[in-house]
């Protein structure tokens, strides 16, 4: 998978932010093993342990689960997994309003924007297949 | 300080200091550093990075204080356990990659040969050149294959990076991260910090000899809300 580590953040929030996105878009298919720590920290360029912590965190939130014999896998609980793409869902759309609130729009003009732009997607999606 | 072998921490030093004639290079450092970790050693020129490296690789001798590897001041049984990267070249010139790794096979019981020709091909050297016909960047990639391909308790690297080209930097650092052991800590001493900051657990910095800050990365990038880099531009600013 593709690591995009900034400058001036915590490594670690970033690590989980980017796991987070693996296992809502499916690139971590439920069910599925997850590689080794040093090989997926040796991919993003960080520090293992700090790799260990982000993974052991999402452990602790349910989304991965450690296996008895070694490693870990993805959480084959579509409703564990379902709650966390809501929960992204919910921060992007958001972080939609705080953007727009901070360029002058009301709420309602806000919303129709949203619309607007919904409205042409389904169009664009009507004319190219 | 502890000195039991089993128990005590990787690296440590108390009240370490190093003077040369009137000049001291460094002061009253003290840390300690556990396994696992991946340390970065930061400080301006001159700020006694090089100087406290070889303190603990046994080629000084402190002025006061002291310094302990695995609970052992450096000597013999301290060297078992360190692998040094020196900041320059210290191997002769007549010397090709393929004698050397004999010669580290033979001093180094914890030393891979397979490893180090694997790592030579990698970046592609020639095992047969002599090393006073390569370049300055290929001598510290020779050095450094050889250094890594030991299996130590603490790696010792005195400004690593500084003479390779940026894609022979990512090899290394994806070799130290490859090679990572709970069992040992890695001390890179660098200027490159962007380059490594987010491989390491820690960082020492030095300032004027002593210890200016020791601290977690991301503790670091937290409390201050800017990288290492520039945590580092703002402490040293001219």
């Amino acid at each position: 998978m593709e690591w995009n580590i900034a400058a001036g953040r915590p490594v670690y929030r970033q690590l989980i932010e980017q796991l987070e996105q693996a296992l809502v878009t499916g690139a971590w298919p439920p069910g599925t093993r997850v590689p080794a720590v040093r090989e997926l920290a040796a991919e993003a360029g960080v520090n293992p342990n700090t790799m260990q912590r982000a993974l052991q965190e999402l452990e602790g939130r349910g989304l991965l689960q450690a296996q008895r014999t070694a490693g870990r896998t993805v959480t084959a609980d579509a409703a564990v997994l379902g709650a966390l793409r809501a929960e992204r869902a919910a921060a992007l759309a958001q972080e939609y309003v705080h953007r727009l609130a901070t360029l002058g729009y009301a709420p309602a003009e806000a919303r129709a924007l949203l619309e607007h732009a919904l409205i042409k997607e389904e169009e664009n999606d009507g004319t190219q297949p | 300080m502890e000195h039991n072998p089993e128990t005590a921490p990787v690296w440590q030093a108390k009240a370490l200091t190093k003077r040369y004639g009137r000049h001291t290079a460094l002061q009253n450092a003290e840390f300690s550093i556990g396994p696992g970790r991946l340390v970065g050693l930061l400080g301006p020129n001159g700020a006694g990075k090089t100087t406290l490296l070889k303190l603990s690789a046994g080629l000084l001798t402190p002025s006061e204080g002291e310094v302990r590897i695995c609970g052992l001041t450096p000597g013999i049984g301290s060297k078992r356990l360190v692998s040094y990267l020196p900041d320059r070249m210290v191997l002769p010139g007549r010397a090709a990659p393929g004698q050397l790794v004999a010669l580290y096979a033979d001093f180094f019981a914890d030393f891979d040969a397979d490893k180090a020709r694997a790592m030579l091909a990698d970046l592609k050297l020639d095992p047969r050149a002599p090393l006073g016909a390569m370049s300055k960047g290929m001598q510290e990639k020779v050095q450094l294959c050889l250094a890594m391909s030991r299996a130590a308790k603490l790696y010792l690297l005195d400004e690593p990076l500084g003479g390779v080209d940026p894609a022979a930097r990512d090899y290394i650092l994806d070799t130290i991260l490859r090679n990572y052991s709970e069992e040992a800590a890695v001390i890179i001493s660098t200027h490159l910090i962007t380059d490594i900051e987010k491989a390491l657990d820690e960082v020492l910095i030095l300032k004027d000899g002593a210890v200016h800050t020791h601290e977690g990365v991301d503790a670091l990038r937290e409390a201050h809300g800017k990288s290492v880099d520039e945590y580092f531009r703002e402490v040293f600013q001219c």
